[in-house]
């Protein structure tokens, strides 16, 4: 960029900012009052931030994985996540769970539901990748893309038309696209007050649970990409696709398995949100799926770190925003954060120099 | 123990290899010689399984090749450094090293490749932990050339080592390229440098706009007045 093009671009930042920025939320004064008054909420709003922000970023894996290997967008990767919280909740459904049902009894229902909705979503989008992708794989760029959108209309009515099952699945509630209610069944055991810290800050068992599953989820992916020979062969096939050939490595089973751990994790992301939210929608798949795109791309498409990264940071802002700005204006304030980072870093916190990327 | 027989190769439409035959016997070392363009790297690729012929049969030890996968080929015991060297450039030369074996399983067998492989590239060892896309160009070249020899093949192609590299490590690229060949690999050389492939090659090629146009020994080649007219620069 010349200096000029910056001048200008900060001139319009701050116009931005001070202008338009106290009609959607930004009012430095009342922020720093807030915060100041109570600390606590601050605290408690950084940890869901923190906790939102995980499972965010176990959805942007699948983007981020995807686009690595097969340079794809998969725009029905957030469909396939409420799939999955479609499918978790059906489970729940079949073993009678029901809000503060003993938590000793949801365990096994929620590992089942686990397994279904990991596996569901797994065997889905590797069905996807089968038929409608690997077809167009020597075709222009926009046709995979176009398609990808189409299997997004597919799920999202796939999830409309669950929703709509309520005589067989009585959980799914009245109507078919209106919010369904999940089963709230994770303690709600304040853990500081039970260590014995008096704060006003709110960390439940609840919350510590859905963490240390996403983080486990993270760090389980992060392992098998490094350290398995499986793993490897996904890294090879993404930083160069004829090289994975030359030594051998089956292209074709490397994009399958690519999809197979995405869907994977979109369907145990779906699980937690519901876990944790207590509510799914079949749109929750859109909105999800946009601030989970826009967590891989802020971190660096294409890298595994900058996708847990990037939704964390997503999480975070989303949070504070809610809080602090205005929650109406929340998808607003990401989206400008994402547009300035890109302008200062196109390829990503993360990314390497597109220019070094020949 | 590599057979080409009339091989057609096409891009879309662009007719690249017009129907080449070519053997390679165990022990040799056979180069492929030829000017930009002229069909060089189309035909490793089409070896590799990497392009498919039209038509026409590769025979790797009395097995045709044409339909089969590139890592069954791999695995068959044909490995190959390739044009533009394609190392992985975000992995370690110590992890390209372990792709390069990605097909085999005996663990000992690897290790030992590994200590082979530093000794003829006592470069590679000094940067094994380094990203390989950080290694210099020449450095590039000798891990693209390590990683295949990872594969333990049994015929190696070695598409233009030499390119991009400077004088000194050309000359000792190509005595590398003999020790290789002296400890029992099979080497089908392709180099625009066909002053020094004809000094290390026991037979070779002339490959002329997707046709063979000549062939012999490497004594016959280096006195062919064609040849040394357009590839040996002589006036
Ligand atoms: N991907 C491609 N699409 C279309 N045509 C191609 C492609 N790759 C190569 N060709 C054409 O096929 C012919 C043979 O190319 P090839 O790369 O085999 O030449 P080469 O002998 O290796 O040349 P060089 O010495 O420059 O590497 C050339 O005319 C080239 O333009
Ligand atoms: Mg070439």
């Amino acid at each position: 960029m010349k200096p000029w093009q910056k001048i200008v671009l900060y001139f319009v930042i701050a116009y931005f900012v001070l202008l338009l920025g106290p009609i959607a939320g930004f009012d430095l004064p009342r922020i720093v009052q807030d915060i100041i008054r109570s600390p606590s909420v601050l605290v408690t709003q950084l940890l869901v931030g923190l906790i939102n922000g995980a499972i965010i970023a176990i959805i942007a894996l699948g983007y981020t994985l995807v686009y690595g290997i097969i340079e794809l967008i998969n725009f029905a990767h957030g469909d396939l996540y409420m799939l999955g919280g479609f499918a978790a909740l059906t489970v729940m459904g079949a073993f009678g769970m029901q809000d503060g049902a003993p938590f000793v009894t949801a365990i096994i229902p929620m590992l089942v539901a686990l397994l279904v909705s990991a596996g569901l979503c797994a065997g889905l989008n590797v069905l996807t990748e089968r038929y409608a992708y690997r077809p167009l794989r020597n075709a222009p760029r926009l046709a995979p893309l176009i398609s990808a959108i189409g299997v997004s209309f597919i799920f999202q009515n796939l999830g409309l038309f669950w929703g709509g099952l309520k005589s067989f699945i009585p959980i799914m509630g009245n109507t078919a696209a209106a919010p369904k209610s999940f089963p709230d069944l994770l303690p709600r055991i304040d853990l500081l007050e039970a260590m014995g810290i008096q704060t006003k800050v709110d960390f439940t068992l609840k919350d510590l649970i859905v963490l240390v599953v996403a983080v486990s989820l993270m760090v389980g992916l992060n392992l098998f990409i490094q350290r398995t020979p499986a793993g490897k062969a996904m890294r090879a096939v993404a930083q160069n696709r004829d090289a994975a050939k030359i030594v051998g490595i089956d292209v074709d089973q490397v994009i399958v398995m690519t999809f197979l751990i995405g869907g994977a994790l979109a369907g145990s992301a779906g699980l937690l949100v519901g876990l944790y939210n207590n509510t799914i929608v079949f749109t929750m798949g859109f909105t999800a799926g946009l601030r989970a795109f826009t967590a891989a791309v802020l971190g660096g498409i294409g890298n595994i770190t900058g996708a847990m990264l990037g939704g964390v940071l997503i999480g975070l802002l989303s949070a504070l925003s809610d809080q602090y700005l205005s929650s109406r204006w929340t998808d607003a304030w990401v989206f400008g954060v994402l547009v300035l980072i890109l302008v200062f870093r196109p390829s990503g916190l993360l990314g390497e120099n597109l220019q070094e990327k020949v | 123990m590599l057979e080409l027989i009339d091989v057609y190769t096409y891009y879309g439409n662009i007719q690249a290899l017009k129907g080449i035959s070519i053997h390679v016997e165990t022990g040799e070392v056979v180069t492929l010689i030829g000017s930009n363009g002229a069909g060089k790297t189309t035909t490793l690729r089409t070896i590799q399984g990497l392009l498919r012929p039209k038509q026409g049969k590769i025979l790797f030890e009395g097995k045709d090749l044409s339909t089969t996968s590139t890592q069954e080929i791999v695995r068959l015991g044909i490995a190959q450094s390739p044009e533009g060297r394609m190392i992985f450039p975000r992995m370690t030369v110590l992890e390209n090293l372990e792709m390069g074996a990605f097909q085999r399983q005996d663990k000992l067998g690897i290790k030992s490749d590994m200590e082979r492989v530093f000794l003829l590239f006592p470069r590679l060892q000094e940067r094994m932990t380094q990203k390989g896309g950080t290694l210099s160009g020449g450095e590039q070249q000798m891990l693209a050339i390590a990683r295949a020899l990872m594969a333990r093949p049994r015929l190696l192609l070695l598409d233009e080592p030499s390119m991009g590299l400077a004088p000194m490590l050309v000359s000792q690229i190509f005595s590398i390229i003999q020790e290789i060949s002296a400890q029992g690999t099979t080497i089908l050389l392709v180099e625009q440098n066909a002053r020094l492939a004809l000094t290390v090659a026991n037979r070779g090629y002339v490959l002329q706009t997707g046709e063979i146009v000549l062939t012999g020994n490497a004594k016959e080649l280096q006195a062919d007045p064609t040849v040394r007219k357009a590839y040996l620069g002589d006036e």
